[in-house]
């Protein structure tokens, strides 16, 4: 498979991103800069994380505007997968591609820890090879990334099962200790509607090796993989 | 011309560094200090002749970037 990872200027999780799909999952993966207005051959596009354009104004705001954005916008209305991770997320809100927005964290602190995330449905193309019930372990590393959106937005993830990962403690109870940014219900990742596109705070890039002391982040770019592999008919481009 | 943009957080978003600087406020000794809401400040000048094109550009751009509409407010005047 063919893996586009944008560059924003200030990306910093860019590289990971890349060295996990080519050198931990053997997949082909390329640097794609914001001033592209094509995503070429890709059959996914990944947004990393970063503080792209110094977070300036709010975080992602200036980056959906950029030449890349509207391809992955396009790429994005015809059924193509997008996966946002971290400031990823933050511009596919404001690109409102994913509804709600990420605001401050609640304590104002950044926050750098492991968490434990819950998959909350596995019919989706980020969450189909995680086994129900097991919980995935994966570092946070944002100050903002508390998930606000008005009630009725909220109730429409809930019935759509759009909530993919929310935070929860080591017995799978998402408690409000466990949550470390204040995000309404818990709130760690969603995806659209027609749910080709996602995005979450915590970072699987950074996860997907043993040797990194947790491998869990994997089964999320797996489930991208397996998507990929089983979509049933190809895409127009 | 020069447009003087003023953004805030909605009433419903949660304001962390308003109520952290209203703690701030009540523990200096200022009675009587009730909600802050931090928001943000924006001079434009602008080389538009014409007011109401002026200010409907401005409409657009607070909408479009300047602000996010799921969580903040805007308003500005054009002086």
């Amino acid at each position: 498979m063919n893996f586009a990872v944008l560059q924003f200027p200030a990306s910093n999780c860019d590289q990971d991103a890349v060295h996990v799909l080519r050198n931990v999952l053997g997949h082909s993966a390329r640097l794609l800069w914001h001033k592209e207005h094509s995503l070429g051959d890709a059959d996914a596009v990944i947004i990393p994380g970063g503080f792209s354009y110094g977070d300036y104004l709010r975080t992602g705001a200036i980056a959906r505007f950029s030449p890349v954005m509207q391809a992955v916008q396009n790429f994005a209305a015809a059924g193509g997968l997008v996966l946002g991770i971290c400031n990823g997320f933050q511009i596919l809100c404001e690109a409102g591609l994913l509804p709600g927005a990420l605001i401050r964290n609640r304590s104002l602190q950044f926050r750098c820890e492991h968490v434990f995330l819950k998959t909350m449905t596995t019919d989706s193309p980020f969450t189909n090879r995680v086994p129900p019930g097991q919980l995935l372990r994966v570092p946070i590393a944002h100050g903002e990334g508390c998930y606000f959106a008005d009630e009725a937005t909220l109730e429409q993830l809930r019935a759509g099962h759009r909530v993919l990962w929310t935070y929860v403690d080591a017995k799978g109870e998402a408690t409000e200790a466990a949550n470390p940014n204040g995000s309404l219900s818990n709130i760690a990742g969603i995806c659209n509607e027609a749910r080709n596109v996602a995005g979450l705070m915590p970072h699987p890039e950074r996860a997907s090796e043993p040797i990194l002391g947790c491998a869990d982040g994997r089964l999320i770019f797996e489930s991208l993989i397996h998507a990929l592999q089983h979509r049933p008919a190809a895409r127009a481009a | 011309m020069k447009a003087k943009i003023i953004v805030t957080p909605k009433k419903a978003v949660l304001d962390p560094q308003g109520k952290t600087v209203q703690n701030a406020l009540a523990h200096m000794g200022y009675t009587g200090v009730g909600a802050v809401r931090v928001g943000k400040y924006l001079e434009i000048e602008l080389a538009v002749s014409d007011k109401e094109t002026a200010r409907r550009q401005i409409d657009e751009a607070c909408h479009k970037i300047l602000s996010n509409p799921v969580i903040e407010d805007y308003r500005f005047e054009i002086e």
